[in-house]
């Protein structure tokens, strides 16, 4: 038996093997300037913006339902905070009123996308309309209002505070990146270790099934889109101290690639099955991809292609592993426990 | 066999109408023989013209998961007969009509013999192409489309011939007036009645050529006016020689028009009889006896207080005026067919619907439930009826099904869930209630259903509760399994916990139960005691509705 045990494992060890293979590749066609402390700065820089939005995609993603308002909730929430911030702080505050402003700034643009997430849950909780279509609507929704208060225009010139956050390092470790993994850790405690995240699976494989062993449904469904937007707020935060700005529309492309970086971090499409670290690595392996094309002097629109088709790849791999090694991988343990008796 | 198929519909049905045509309405008995010569000579023009089978199936099993659904069934069907597929639910009768319309591959070393060919297992186009037709329970149409679409249907398959509305509307024509039945072609199949719709469904197998038309439980919800019209419909398509099989729960609707009739219990065919010397009684008997040797009655242990009290509980529309008394220590039998609105008391006990009157108490405390967890916190325990859509989560490890009552309690400082106190408690009763499991991390789906049965107990057990409603517990499990579950129940009611067992088992009720209510028609209509009644006088109250 133990001497089986690796066999099921390999599969897991798909996407760090990946994320070498990126490495050593482009390790090996740019020795000099790939395996730099300046390539691994600007990866921890970009990184965290997609990171965030995938993480509020992940949690309804896992429950089998969608949050297409992603983009639109962090951006109605971080024109919030730079609304505030920009009109409310006077010039001459001291640096106690500005952290006052700040901290009051961020928890009102989380009140907001709270507020956002617990109408969609409640859309799908007490109305049962799916959530893809409640956060249709909520994008759309969203994205006219944030418009045509701004007139479209983007609101700038952010605290240095605010500007630190964005493009800063403590001990060395770019703070977007710092913000993320705390992010992540968060969301993985909750999915791993909390009763809420385990009922957020159970929902996710069956909700009626879950809701027959007394699983509050209806609470949980609000609790997953009032975390996801919570975590938007979070992104807006950082989009907004990285580009010093907030505008409606920012990251709008980034809506669909929160879905393959998730995908491709394992989870399963029909919702039940998914592991926050798969999600970290897939999208530590989409972003070697892109920087390290880009230093290669690809154009971006080619790395946004080879984007395409490793997720391809790494559904066509599933495919076979699930086909035929695993299959073969279970009959060899079968095999091995047989054997000594 | 492909210009077969397509030359056969109009062919099939027109010369039957001839046939018809020729002949005055008076004469009924000479209409019916030139009405089957007529089809014959048509029909089977290329094959042998004497009666022989038409189906051969020897050897089939078939398994899910580690559960067998069917165990070495022999089975032949005759040309032009009516067969009766008949047992309880979750015997394999329905598993059976699916091996043979293609839906499901049986195991390895079964033999089907169709249209002069041996096969391992058919798919369903091979099925379709010998003429083999299915009406099953749901019918299958296209609400939105009209009659004639519907039974024409076939028409539009497997070709890339111009879409031609006036051949659709002739086959319709053809086999609508080759039935008898008076029904409109352009009239949306969403309007009709049940029974109407299910004549567009016998019309659609008509003319798609059908040799052999498997019905699912066609009288399951038919009024009984409409289940004499759809007998004389069938006894159209004998005259025509073609081979029905009614895949029945109940015997005695369909058995004025059947010939033959197979008995089957728990996967394993009890044999097949002529109809002629067939009744409710003998068949009650054959399924009976069987079940008899499977198990003894288990012994009753000595009920205490009373822990459910249940006064004139009335749900529109559902169940009306329900008054029972369950006891602490007690198993009771709740006995009623299917849609006598057994569930949907147990669904108001549970708190998932509410009672428009009535009063519930729990150890003598009326209690009002507005959802499923305040009956939980009351003491109150549903598995359900549906293990696979309601009972489990499928797809998640037999771990997480285990505690998911119970989440709460597995938390330790800051709310987080304790690995090691989960897995005490998963170990635990893994082990009391002996689940059979390679790794608890698996799906639960990969277990055999007995063993799902137990982990789903185990659920409830980890409650704590007072009352424990068992809906159809051994539906779907194995005949060797099901003695385990049953001393489960019995171990259940040695803790001191009231139970209910909802089942249309007249047996398993018989012998695991100290009581037994008879529900039909949405209320009680007697009550019983094992010890005062037989298992065969019980079962002939109950089944005869």
């Amino acid at each position: 038996m133990r001497k089986t045990a690796f066999l099921t494992i390999i599969p897991a060890l798909g996407l760090p093997a990946l994320a070498l293979a990126g490495l050593a590749t482009f390790g090996a066609l740019m020795p000099e300037s790939f395996p730099s402390k300046r390539t691994f700065e600007s990866m921890a820089f970009q990184m965290p913006e997609l990171g965030l939005l995938t993480l509020a995609m992940f949690l309804p993603f896992v429950s089998a339902g969608f949050n297409l308002s992603i983009i639109a909730t962090a951006n109605v929430s971080s024109l919030f905070m730079a609304w505030l911030w920009t009109s409310r702080i006077p010039a001459d505050a001291g640096a106690a009123t500005q952290a006052v402003w700040l901290f009051l700034g961020f928890v009102g643009a989380c009140a907001v996308a709270a507020a956002i997430g617990a109408g969609i849950g409640a859309m799908a909780a007490y109305v049962g309309v799916h959530p893809t279509l409640t956060t249709l609507g909520v994008m759309t929704l969203l994205k006219g209002i944030g418009i045509s208060l701004t007139r479209g225009a983007p609101i700038t010139g952010m605290p240095p505070a605010v500007q630190f956050l964005g493009n800063g390092t403590f001990l060395g470790v770019p703070m977007p990146l710092a913000v993320f993994a705390a992010a992540a850790l968060a969301t993985a405690l909750v999915l791993g270790k909390t009763s809420f995240g385990k009922y957020i699976y159970m929902i996710g494989s069956n909700i009626n099934a879950a809701y027959y062993s007394g699983v509050a449904t209806h609470q949980v469904l609000i609790g997953i889109y009032v975390f996801s937007s919570l975590m938007c707020a979070l992104a807006g935060l950082v989009m907004t101290a990285r580009f010093n700005s907030a505008r409606m529309g920012y990251g709008e492309s980034y809506l669909l690639l929160t879905v393959l970086a998730i995908i491709m971090g394992g989870a399963d499409p029909n919702g039940g099955f998914g592991k926050v670290w798969g999600v970290v690595l897939a999208l530590f392996v989409l972003q070697i991809i892109s920087t390290g094309l880009t230093l290669y002097g690809v154009s971006q629109h080619i790395s946004l292609a080879m984007w395409g088709l490793v997720l391809i790849l790494v559904l066509a791999v599933k495919y076979c592993n699930r086909r035929w090694y695993a299959p073969w991988a279970l009959r060899r343990q079968a095999e091995a426990v047989k054997a000594p008796a | 066999m492909r210009t077969d198929r397509i030359a056969m519909p109009s062919g099939g049905v027109g010369g039957v109408r001839a046939a018809e045509a020729g002949s005055a309405e008076p004469a009924r008995a000479r209409n019916r023989t030139a009405e089957r010569a007529g089809a014959r000579t048509l029909r089977d023009g290329a094959s042998a013209p004497t009666r022989g089978p038409i189906v051969v199936l020897r050897n089939i099993s078939k398994r899910f998961g580690g559960n067998y659904a069917l165990k070495g069934v022999d089975l032949e069907l005759e040309k032009g007969e009516v067969h009766c597929l008949c047992g309880a639910n979750g015997c394999g009768k329905s598993t059976l009509a699916k091996i043979i319309s293609g839906t499901y591959r049986p195991d390895r070393g079964a033999v089907i013999v169709i249209g002069g060919r041996e096969h391992p297992y058919l798919t369903p186009r091979e099925s379709r192409d010998c003429g083999v037709q299915v009406i099953y329970q749901d019918l299958a149409l296209f609400p939105n489309l009209s009659v004639y679409e519907n039974i024409a249907f076939e028409c539009n398959l497997g070709s890339l011939r111009p879409y031609r509305e006036s051949r659709l509307r002739a086959l319709a024509r053809e086999a609508l007036d080759a039935m008898k039945f008076d029904l409109d072609p352009d009239e949306p199949v969403e309007n009709l009645t049940i029974a109407r719709r299910q004549q567009v469904a016998i019309c659609r197998a008509l003319a798609a050529d059908a040799k052999l038309v498997i019905m699912d439980e066609p009288t399951a919800s038919l009024p009984r006016v409409e289940v004499n019209n759809l007998l004389a419909a069938v006894r159209y398509l004998k005259l025509r020689g073609i081979t029905v099989v009614f895949v029945n729960h109940r015997l005695d609707e369909v058995l004025e028009v059947s010939d033959r009739v197979t008995v089957m219990v728990d996967g394993v065919k009890i044999g097949t009889f002529p109809a002629s010397g067939m009744d409710k009684e003998r068949l009650t008997g054959l399924i009976a006896g069987r079940r008899i040797d499977a198990g003894k009655r288990t012994k009753a242990a000595a009920a205490g207080e009373t822990a459910l009290e249940v006064r004139g509980l009335t749900r529109a529309g559902q169940f009306h005026d329900v008054s029972f008394a369950l006891r602490e220590g007690e198993v009771l039998g709740i006995c009623g067919l299917l849609g006598s609105g057994r569930t949907e008391l147990a669904l108001s006990l549970f708190g998932m619907t509410r009672p428009d009157s009535g009063e519930m108490r729990i150890r003598g405390r009326a209690v009002r439930f507005r959802n499923q967890r305040d009956a939980i916190k009351a003491g109150v325990g549903y598995l359900s009826e549906d293990r696979l859509a309601l009972g489990l989560i499928q797809p998640q490890s037999v771990k997480d099904n285990m505690v998911l009552t119970v989440m709460d309690r597995l938390k330790t400082f800051a709310g987080l869930i304790s690995p090691a106190k989960r897995d005490r408690t998963v170990a635990e009763w893994v082990e009391r209630l002996d689940i059979k499991a390679a790794n608890v991390d698996d799906a639960v789906s990969v277990l055999s259903g007995g063993n799902q049965q137990k982990v789903a107990l185990a659920k409830w057990i980890l409650t704590d509760p007072k009352i424990l409603i068992l809906d159809s517990p051994t539906a779907g499990v194995d005949v060797g399994a099901k003695d385990g579950v049953h001393r489960l129940i019995r171990r259940l009611a040695e803790r001191k916990i009231a139970v209910a067992v909802i089942s249309d088992e007249v047996s398993e009720v018989y012998r695991n139960c100290d009581r037994i209510l008879h529900f039909r028609r949405g209320t009680i209509a007697g009550e019983y005691s094992p010890d005062r009644v037989s298992e065969r006088e019980l079962a002939g109250m109950i089944e005869n509705g």
